[in-house]
């Protein structure tokens, strides 16, 4: 029975960095499926009144509510940037190797820059010191 | 010779039954994402995050609570989809698998109502 051959899975295959972009895609993604809990949570806390909403933006202050912001910030940023990429290889371009090489490349910069952006132009609209 | 039925090549669903739906819904969300969610996050970045007043002045803005509404809807359907799939790759038995999927439908089915409530409250009131 452990003779048999197996279909080919990741173990066969030699390890390459588009690799890891492409599982990347998949745990942004559901990074980004909690962001948006979080911002259903803040538009309720929004629609229950300024209280709710002073308290709300309380919680978002704390040094853990700030990393997981920036986390859902980057996780966003990656799934949209790398998005766009699976929709143009949907298209049937950019799928030759260096090409896809190079886009992986600039996903990974676009996305850090739009998290860095964010994360200091948040802060300065919450108006705290980064 | 086919094996197919005259009745299952016209409806072209494949052994899975339900053809390229998911496929296809998940990429037409995707694209209206891109600049709904463009907009969005733009928009916040230059807001007054800590006022009340600022916030809600700007959501109950009838074309920002219409788009706003969309956003809310189109994530929780491309979210939706998404999960479906990583949960249908990775997690196995039957019982498990099903469980997760009808919980993870049940939270973006909640997550949708609340936002939408949300922003019609916040424009209607």
């Amino acid at each position: 029975m452990n003779q048999r051959p197996l279909s080919p899975y990741l173990g066969v295959y030699k390890f390459m960095y588009t690799m890891s972009l492409s599982i990347m895609h998949r745990i942004t993604g559901l990074a980004a499926a909690v962001g948006f809990l979080a911002l259903v949570w803040w538009l309720m806390a929004l629609a229950t009144g300024p209280d709710a909403y002073a308290r709300a933006m309380q919680r978002l202050g704390t040094p853990l509510a700030k990393l997981l912001l920036i986390g859902f910030t980057f996780s966003f940023a990656y799934h949209f940037c790398n998005g766009t990429r699976h929709l143009v290889w949907d298209t049937g371009r950019g799928l030759e190797r260096a090409q896809a090489r190079r886009s992986g490349a600039a996903v990974i910069v676009a996305a850090l820059l739009f998290t860095a952006l964010t994360v200091w132009l948040g802060c300065r609209a919450m108006a705290v010191s980064p | 010779m086919s094996l197919r039925t005259p009745l299952g090549r016209v409806l072209g669903k494949g052994s899975a039954g339900d053809g390229v739906g998911h496929w296809w819904v998940q990429r037409v969300t995707a694209v209206a994402l891109l600049p709904l969610t463009a907009w969005f996050a733009i928009s916040l970045l230059g807001k007054q995050l800590q006022s009340y007043e600022a916030m809600r002045g700007w959501l109950a803005q009838p074309w920002v609570a219409v788009f706003a509404a969309l956003l809310v809807v189109t994530i929780a359907w491309h979210s939706k989809l998404g999960v479906q799939v990583v949960v249908e790759d990775y997690v196995h038995g039957k019982g498990n698998k099903t469980a997760l999927l009808l919980f993870s439908t049940f939270v973006h089915v909640v997550a949708a109502a609340a936002g939408l409530f949300a922003i019609l409250r916040l424009s209607l009131s």
